[in-house]
């Protein structure tokens, strides 16, 4: 995702203040992890779910950052750069719109449910829904490989990062790599991916060891502060030296008018964009957030001020990937999601902000991080030890402890694969977010249809991974295998993937539930939150 | 539904359905002399939608969820256990 940041290799050593800032944020974080594992009370309940005490504004800042990965900073300006002001649009203001109206009226509702319960995870919601062990096992091994590509192109998103701002600050400890096909040094005194991966993930698993999803939560709504400053502070400088806004626009409107409409994006793509974003009901470790909430109240500023934040990070960033194409700021090997820390460097040339800058998209992605592995350390836990082998057999100290352990072994296990990553793993993002959204019809009517089966939600999910599949060969491993160059989003008929799978997915839920057994009223009544009648 | 529900969760369609701005597609003009128009278009959609949330919550929050959530059930109860 962030390779090639920097030229190929360097003669002399060079500064290493951004280092010194990065390590400055990354000791503060750890700072944060301790006083926050001190809150730890020591129960299963506080460490898989911060006891469900979150107030509105660790629920907002936490759902926030773990929502927003790097790509709201330096995704958003890249395909800015690459497509247009119209990326706001298609990405921003659509999810804008759909997150909190899944906040609203699934969220809420999962809370409810999962306290009742005593829910933990996802799984045993929909176990106890559907009233079956099939489910939790079909969806875990999917939940599972649907996160996992996730947590690994962050890792490695950082590492790219890292080796961009690093070159030449260590030429006798790191000799750097060789270019595939010129032979000629690149990255050199650069901190290598595999170190950078090692101490994101060391100290990521140090504050969610200490203090578990509580310990995320504070952590997270620290870095979506930094990464939301860090991408104003970037906005006002950048647009500062290209001598301010109206200049700075007056230039794309001259030299790339087409930055200014959206003559590269489709009204198709743009139309089923708007698939995308329900992914974030289906994502398990937002459903562990959710969880956390000490009152149903507390979702109000989440769903209120949701919308506002994307707008606050998004349209700086997006302003400054068109700026880029106005003042003909080319990312090196034209790698879109280089450009925001070329333009840092083009115009700026100031160590301390690339430092920031950079501590700023760690933070982005950090934040994601932490609440995925504890997400899939609790899923191992659950959905598989205590599914097996009985809950009551495990005190609750005891229930921390194997937490704990599956966390580590989740961050040992994500780390090891980062060192050997698939071919075109920047590429399966899309594809895991519409995966995501593919199961949202599941969720949907597990909380509203009456009339949903088991059998309805089983194929429903089959139907998904066949489609999903189908799609998956015919967009990445075909052309991958045949050599052909790949499309961006893999349009369909000019539609998002998504869409196809979406529909498959929701029509076979349908239809098999309306053709099989309704489940007993009294189970359903269980899972169907009343409200009190105004 | 109250007439204030309808009229907010009417408001939530509105905003979705007024975000596919087809007619500001090939637009370069620009807003406050520096912001593309369809740019502050859709920024006034996330506005909007804050809005939105504000009158749904103001007019349709699930009154009783809290009660329903705090009744007892076997899972619960082992809560903390």
């Amino acid at each position: 995702m962030l390779a090639l940041l920097t030229g190929p290799a360097v003669a002399e050593a060079a500064t290493r203040t951004p280092l010194i800032v990065v390590g400055g944020y990354l000791l503060l974080l750890i700072g944060l992890g301790v006083v926050s594992g001190r809150l730890f009370r020591g129960t299963s309940s506080d460490y898989f779910v911060a006891g469900r005490s979150i107030g509105p504004f660790l629920l907002l800042m936490s759902v926030f950052g773990t929502t927003m990965t790097a790509f709201a900073l330096v995704g958003s300006t890249g395909k800015a750069w690459e497509l247009g002001s119209g990326v706001y649009g298609l990405m921003a203001s659509s999810s804008g719109i759909l997150h909190s109206l899944v906040f609203f009226t699934i969220g809420i509702k999962l809370w409810a449910i999962g306290k009742r319960h005593g829910f933990h995870t996802q799984i045993e919601f929909f176990r106890a829904r559907f009233d079956s062990n099939a489910i939790g096992y079909l969806l875990f091994p999917i939940l599972v490989l649907l996160v996992v590509p996730y947590l690994l192109i962050g890792i490695l998103g950082a590492g790219a990062v890292m080796r961009g701002i690093s070159v030449g600050m260590f030429p006798e400890a790191f000799a750097g790599t060789t270019h595939p096909v010129s032979g000629a040094a690149m990255f050199v005194g650069a901190i290598p991916p595999w170190l950078t991966g090692l101490v994101v993930c060391g100290v990521v698993l140090f504050y969610i060891f200490t203090g578990g999803l509580r310990s995320a939560a504070w952590a997270n709504a620290f870095q979506t502060i930094v990464f939301m400053g860090t991408g104003l502070i970037a906005f006002f400088l950048i647009s500062g030296k290209l001598g301010g806004l109206s200049e700075a626009t007056r230039a794309v409107i001259e030299n790339s008018p087409e930055h200014m409409a959206r003559p590269r994006i489709g009204k198709l793509q743009f139309l089923s964009y708007m698939f995308v974003p329900l992914s974030v009901g289906m994502f398990p470790h937002l459903f562990q957030h959710w969880l956390t909430a000490k009152k149903a109240e507390n979702f109000k500023l989440t769903a209120i001020a949701h919308p506002l934040f994307i707008a606050i990070v998004w349209v700086p960033c997006i302003l400054i990937g068109i700026w880029a194409a106005g003042a003909d700021i080319t990312p090196p090997g034209n790698n879109p999601n280089a450009l925001l820390p070329k333009v840092v460097d083009t115009l700026l040339h100031d160590p301390y902000l690339t430092g920031l800058l950079t501590a700023g998209i760690l933070a982005a992605i950090m934040s994601s991080l932490d609440s995925q592995f504890v997400c899939l350390g609790t899923m191992f836990t659950h959905d598989i030890v205590f599914q097996l082998m009985g809950k009551k057999r495990f005190s609750d100290k005891q229930q921390v402890l194997l937490g704990r352990g599956f966390i580590v072994a989740v961050v040992a296990l994500t780390y090891l694969l980062s060192l050997f990553p698939p071919p075109k793993i920047f590429d399966l993002a899309v594809w895991c977010f519409s995966g995501f959204a593919s199961l949202f019809p599941i969720v949907f009517a597990a909380v509203y249809w009456r009339r949903v089966t088991k059998a309805g939600a089983i194929a429903s999910i089959l139907a998904m991974v066949v489609t999903w599949s189908w799609l998956f060969y015919r967009g990445l491993i075909l052309p991958t295998l045949d050599k052909v160059e790949l499309e961006g989003d893999y349009l369909v008929l000019g539609m998002m993937p998504v869409t196809i799978i979406f529909a498959v997915s929701a029509v076979v839920l349908v239809a098999v539930s309306l053709v099989t057994s309704p489940p007993p009223a009294a189970h359903v009544d269980r899972f169907m939150v009343t409200r009190t009648p105004r | 539904m109250t007439t204030g529900a309808k009229f907010a969760w009417g408001f939530v369609v509105l905003i979705a359905i007024l975000h596919f701005d087809f007619w500001l597609w090939d637009s370069t003009s620009v807003v406050f002399g520096f912001l593309p128009t369809g740019l502050a278009y859709q920024a006034g959609i996330s506005l909007a939608a804050s809005v939105a949330w504000v009158l749904v919550i103001r007019f349709d929050w699930p009154d009783g969820v809290e009660e329903w959530a705090a009744q007892d059930e076997v899972a619960a109860s082992e809560e903390g256990a």
